[in-house]
């Protein structure tokens, strides 16, 4: 068996040789992601063993379809894909639907008129560079993803995080392109309010404006 | 452009696929709208914050588990015939 640095060796190397035949490889793909694979499940789920299950079937599933892996996207990319629609396939469980559009349980087209304005204005006192040093920064991030409705949640995740196209997130949720639109503002908006009670600078807070220019 | 139609465009900006002539309105806008200017460099910050790093670790006993299922399913599929 090869030599193995895990650090040293890019995922598209590590993805040939377990192509080839070498478990350990595979194994070390398996490390490098599994955390990210497990944090995007948990986001998605809020439910620790549904999360190490989607995770578990992720990496099985990636296992198995590795030959047809062809590298068009990247390989992390290609897993994250896999595992949001394991994640989306456990929600559909538990609201009894199978397989069937998301949106058939939730209330009728959002309108962009009824988003919410912006009330705390402020700057932050730090930079996202300096935040994700700061300890406390994890837990005020995923207390204000918690506190969204599901329906934004998962529009803020597999569009900002994960970095899918409105489109695909659109398919993926079973959502028009245009109700996708206005549940990743309402996230937006939602998460950014929270997020600038916590660190916005009351010394810099600007009243909401009624421009006309 | 007001504060509110500002709003609607929001996603499409912060994007950069907003099409080119609301493109200008928008910046016109927000040279003038402190607030508008704020909100959009809140939003920036909100997005890039949840994009980097990975919130969760992964439970110990959880990660043996996995390499077994791993390595099971390999034996499986990677049988001598
Ligand atoms: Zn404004």
């Amino acid at each position: 068996m090869t030599e193995l640095n895990p650090s040293a060796t890019t995922d598209l190397e590590l993805v040939h040789r377990a192509k080839a035949g070498d478990l350990a490889a595979f194994e070390a793909l398996a490390t490098r992601h599994a955390e990210r694979v497990y944090s995007l499940a948990l986001r998605m789920l809020r439910h620790e063993q549904d999360a190490e299950d989607v995770t578990q079937q992720t990496f099985l599933s990636a296992l198995e379809s590795l030959p047809g892996f062809r590298g068009e996207s990247s390989f992390s990319t290609w897993l994250l894909r896999i595992a949001s629609h394991a994640a989306l396939k456990v929600i559909r469980k538990r609201r009894g639907l199978d397989l069937t559009s998301l949106e058939a349980v939730t209330e009728p087209a959002e309108e962009f008129g009824q988003i919410p304005h912006p009330e705390f204005i402020a700057d932050w006192r730090w930079s996202p560079a300096q935040l994700v040093e700061q300890h406390e920064t994890r837990r005020l991030l995923e207390e204000a993803l918690a506190r969204l409705d599901e329906k934004h949640r998962l529009v803020f995740l597999l569009r900002d995080v994960e970095g899918f196209s409105i489109r695909e997130t659109a398919t993926a949720l079973g959502l028009s392109e245009g109700n996708t639109k206005v549940r990743l503002l309402r996230a937006r908006l939602q998460l950014r309010e929270q997020l600038t009670q916590a660190l916005g600078d009351p010394a810099t807070r600007l009243t909401p404006g009624h421009h006309e220019h | 452009m007001k504060c509110e139609e500002l709003l609607k465009q929001l996603n499409e900006y912060v994007d950069g696929t907003v099409d080119p002539g609301i493109c200008a309105e928008f910046e016109r806008h927000m040279a003038g709208c402190n607030p508008c200017q704020v909100v959009v460099d809140n939003i920036r910050k909100t997005i890039t914050l949840y994009r980097a790093g990975v919130p969760y670790e992964l439970p110990l006993e959880f990660r043996d588990r996995l390499h077994q299922a791993l390595r099971a399913k390999w034996r499986e599929t990677h049988s001598a015939d």
